[in-house]
């Protein structure tokens, strides 16, 4: 049974369909496709230079020129905001891809192995597991200096655990299913039967982890800019627009702190509940 | 009056096909033992559930269940709480599923008389205790202290059962009170509850898909099919000539618990399936399944309830077919056609 | 061997875990500082104008010409004797500086801890008693949104909000006396809270619908016990464990989240400490506090442990049968 499943190929539109779901699920989907294309041509798309302050119009309110006003240094907050998804997407992607690739491989060798490299290794997951990402990230800002580079590094370290764990979990209820006996009995190397035969029945459901942690990751980042630990000015970022902000925001304008801070909280609602509904499908599909 | 009287019971699901419950008539006196014997999915937990007054949420109930008078399907809040605190127990098929498992034995047993009696810990614990040596367990000032997962299940079910007697009901419901344990405890778990009925003078309701032991412990028997009540009848009669041929199926399918020396009996499966709640059929339910169906008679309109001697039958051929059994007989031997006895 | 015995075995265990534990995460904390580019002790004291001399005391008191493990027992006998070096920003001692802040971000935790677990847990059960209703949807939909509002846009809303628009509480500081002090911390306790009210609603409302679909629940029910007796004495009772297990992550995110909010309202704490520290090149203060927040976890983690099998007797069961 288990076999079939697995040679089982489907085409990127069954995948697309399989995706789809309730309003809510869609709605998601589709923000985050806005989102990914608007971060690619996001040079194309922003009508103004973002860096540019134009002190003499600062603070000002929407109008035909500045679609959604300036802040207080009269940089135009629409270009902010499409230039600034760009380090939105591309930071929380490299720590995702870095922390589901080694966790993939560590949650797969400690499965695979069992013993002892599994419990020490489990203790040093366990060991990784009490530092949250955020402070990880603030340390490394403190050794390394302010920028998204080296907290982009610590974080993938912070995240891998999650994966591994998972990872983890679920080769050792896969290992117990008869096809990879099979595998085996026929002279398939371990690595290989791991690799190309487990890997995936069980990617789907990392997917899934890895797309909440994206949204947690792009949490993260945003809080280290809004900290200004992280993405420098005048390198338009979501956090650091709202921490730019704070001044206006007592002065009653709130505008230009509340365009990033709506885009935040909209992306990583579309990216925990594309994770999470796909999750939930999956560990339905599985009982 | 009957303590336990079911009067067309009817409980229909919203996007059903067909009722859960299609017309339920039964009755339990005082001091009787009944059995309601059906396959998984025939509705007899429905229906002993609606004896407490616990039914399907967003399910429409019309008729009537009463215990001891009291309508449950128009009680109020405060009739409700009367028949489950003092006039009717329930004992549940899981023991393990059944007794919150992160709560002392004690407390599941003294729960009802401290919570909704009003009893003082102490004298709930000596009932409890009393209770707990009444169905035959070692060490009852022990258990009282223990957590469910320190005890095996047929202890469990015994607690279970000390548990629905402490508020001394009159009518004990069973569903399915050992289906969930291992062959040799299922005798002993039967013997209490036999003794218990007999010295409480209980009204007692077995709910079983076993019709062996409904036939060892039970006066009379009520045979349930897809909702509705398809055969009733004293024991003896209904062992001897079944007149329903589900009851007859039911019989030759299940291995007799005495078997007289010699070479064991032939077992006789029912073919097909149970019906599922989004079938339906417009004449009698078990027609599909049925050997002796009659087309253009057997699927034309239910089948009513009729008296044919000491039985209740639900059968439109109940008439003709005098023994069911033999013509069951004569049609295992034919080869394998429903409608063999017709040609 | 008694239970009592058994059960002390696995809470000694436990412990010795906790140790071995606090051991590697206080060495990983240590390493750290070798992390940084080039010679420890001119990074201790970077952006700071230093003579010879004064770098060359740096590295006596530090042992920076000892061997790496030596300096690391002598740092952590220090550690453990209360003693987190020197701040080169404030001209005192790291532990001093720290216990002038904590007494105000221990009590924004405890105000929004108190909030999360009263607020959270509440609207969990509502979820879970009204399933599939109206309030529901509402309340699943404000989780999705909560979960995804860090504490920064929770910040920027309320003093907004009900700061600056209708002006209800101050936006910045910390306040003096009592009532002055709490007046200040509503906003900030507000915003620190969101995130995890949200995690704590989920966990309680589908904690609950589990144990509301329990066989042992419709006995209850069927033994006339009341509706509100059952709920706590069987639903909300067994459903504790998730809740309780997911405390420890819990209280050490928002240890880390105090440094966004403080930042935030301007408040001095600890958090902003760590913030400032960073920004001042103060590395003995942000290890200090580093090793703080991941101590409290792993000591929170192992309390958890502890404490699970009193909630749920099956827990200790599993353990002993180990």
């Amino acid at each position: 049974m288990s076999v079939q499943i697995a040679g089982v190929k489907r085409g990127p539109a069954a995948r697309l369909r399989a995706l789809g779901g309730g309003w809510l699920q869609n709605l998601c989907l589709l923000l985050l496709v806005l989102f990914v294309l608007v971060s690619v041509f996001a040079p194309w798309l922003a009508p103004q230079d973002p860096t540019y302050g134009d002190l003499g119009s600062g603070l000002v309110g929407p109008s035909a020129e500045h679609w959604l006003g300036t802040d207080q240094g009269g940089h135009d907050t629409f270009s902010a905001l499409i230039e600034g998804s760009r380090t939105s997407l591309v930071g929380p992607l490299a720590v995702v891809l870095f922390s589901t690739v080694t966790g993939i491989a560590v949650g797969l060798f400690t499965a695979w192995r069992g013993g002892w490299a599994d419990t020490v290794i489990g203790r040093l997951l366990d060991v990784v597991f009490a530092f949250p990402a955020l402070l990880v990230a603030i340390l490394a800002v403190a050794i390394f200096g302010k920028g998204m580079t080296a907290p982009v590094i610590a974080m993938s370290l912070a995240y891998m655990p999650y994966t591994a764990r998972l990872v983890r979990g679920l080769a050792l209820q896969e290992q117990a299913r008869p096809y990879i006996a099979a595998y085996r009995v026929q002279g398939h190397s371990g690595v290989f039967v791991a690799v190309r035969r487990l890997l995936p029945n069980i990617g789907p459901t990392v997917l899934a982890q890895s797309t909440v942690n994206f949204g947690y990751a792009l949490l993260d980042l945003a809080a280290l800019s809004f900290l200004g630990l992280g993405v420098q000015p005048p390198t338009p970022d979501w956090g650091a627009m709202i921490n730019q902000s704070q001044a206006a925001v007592l002065q009653g304008q709130p505008l230009s702190s509340t365009v990033p801070a709506v885009a935040v909280v909209l992306v990583v609602v579309a990216f925990n509940v594309v994770g999470e509904n796909f999750g939930d499908r999956l560990a339905g599909r599985d009982s | 009056m009957a303590l336990l009287e079911y009067e067309a019971l009817n409980i229909a699901l919203p996007g059903m096909a067909r009722p859960v419950l299609d017309g339920i008539d039964l009755t339990v006196a005082a001091g009787e033992i009944v059995a309601l014997v059906g396959e998984s999915g025939s509705g007899k937990s429905v229906t002993a559930r609606a004896a407490l007054g616990l039914f399907p949420a967003g399910a429409d109930i019309e008729g009537h269940v009463r215990v001891d008078g009291t309508d449950l399907v128009s009680a109020d809040a405060t009739g409700l709480r009367t028949i489950r605190t003092a006039k009717a127990s329930m004992i549940f098929q899981d023991p393990r599923a059944g007794i919150n498992p992160v709560r002392r034995i004690g407390d599941f047993l003294t729960e009802s008389l401290r919570v909704s009696h009003g009893w003082a810990k102490d004298r709930a614990n000596a009932r409890a205790a009393e209770l707990l040596a009444a169905v035959g367990l070692p060490d009852p000032a022990r258990h009282l202290r223990q957590y469910p997962h320190q005890l095996s299940g047929g202890m469990l079910q015994r607690v279970m059962i000390a548990g629905a007697l402490t508020t001394e009901p009159r009518l004990l419901l069973c569903d399915e009170p050992t289906t969930a344990l291992d062959v040799s405890t299922q005798a002993e778990i039967m013997a209490i509850l036999g003794r218990l009925q007999r010295e409480r003078d209980l009204g007692l309701l077995l709910i079983t898909h076993d019709i062996e032991l409904a036939a060892a412990a039970c006066d009379r028997v009520y045979v349930m099919y897809a909702g509705r009540i398809v055969e009733t009848a004293p024991t003896a009669e209904l062992f001897a000539a079944p007149r329903h041929p589900y009851t007859a199926g039911l019989l030759g399918s299940s291995p007799p618990l005495s078997a007289p020396n010699g070479p064991p009996a032939r077992l006789t499966p029912i073919p097909g399936a149970p019906m599922g709640l989004l079938d339906s059929a417009p004449g009698c339910s078990f027609a599909a399944r049925c050997r002796f169906a009659r087309p253009g008679v057997c699927d034309q309109s239910p089948p009513p309830l009729e008296r044919h001697g000491t039985a209740l039958v639900a059968c439109h051929r109940a008439d003709d077919l005098t023994s069911v059994p033999d013509a069951l007989a004569a049609t295992a031997t034919a080869p394998n056609s429903p409608h063999m006895e017709d040609g | 061997m008694s239970r009592a015995a058994t059960r002390a075995l696995g809470v000694l265990r436990r412990l010795a875990g906790m140790a071995a534990t606090l051991l590697a995460t206080s060495f990983l904390v240590f390493s750290s500082l070798y992390l940084a580019p080039g010679d420890p002790a001119s990074f201790l004291v970077r952006g700071r104008s230093a003579s010879p001399q004064e770098l060359a005391e740096i590295r006596r008191q530090y042992g920076f010409d000892q061997p790496f493990l030596v300096q690391y027992g002598h740092w952590l006998d220090n550690v453990l004797h209360g003693d987190f070096g020197r701040s080169y920003l404030f001209h005192q001692d790291v532990s001093s500086v720290l216990w002038s802040r904590l007494p105000a971000t221990l009590l924004l935790i405890g105000v929004s801890a108190l909030l999360i677990a009263v607020v959270g847990i509440a609207a969990g059960m509502v979820g879970a008693l009204r399933r599939g209703t109206r309030t529901d949807s509402v309340l699943m939909l404000l989780v999705t949104v909560g979960a995804a509002a860090p504490a920064f846009v929770a910040a920027l809303l309320l003093r907004s909000v009900f700061g600056v628009r209708l002006g209800w509480f101050p936006t910045i500081g910390n306040g003096t006396g009592v009532l002055d002090r709490l007046h200040h911390i509503v906003l900030p306790a507000v915003a620190l809270s969101v995130t995890f009210m949200a995690l704590v609603t989920r966990v309680t409302r589908s904690s609950m619908l589990e144990e509301l679909g329990r066989e042992h629940v419709e006995v209850a029910m069927s033994r006339g016990t009341p509706r509100w007796t059952v709920i706590r004495r069987h639903v909300l009772r067994n459903a504790l464990g998730p809740i309780v297990t997911v405390s420890a992550l819990l209280i050490s995110g928002m240890l880390v989240s105090t440094s966004i909010v403080e930042t935030a309202f301007g408040m001095s704490g600890v958090g902003s400490l760590l913030v400032q520290s960073v920004n001042q090149m103060d590395f003995q203060v942000v290890q200090a506090i580093v090793l703080l927040v991941v101590a409290a976890f792993v000591v929170l983690n192992a309390l958890v442990d502890i404490v699970h099998p009193l909630i749920d007797p099956r827990v200790a069961a599993a353990g002993s049968a180990r």
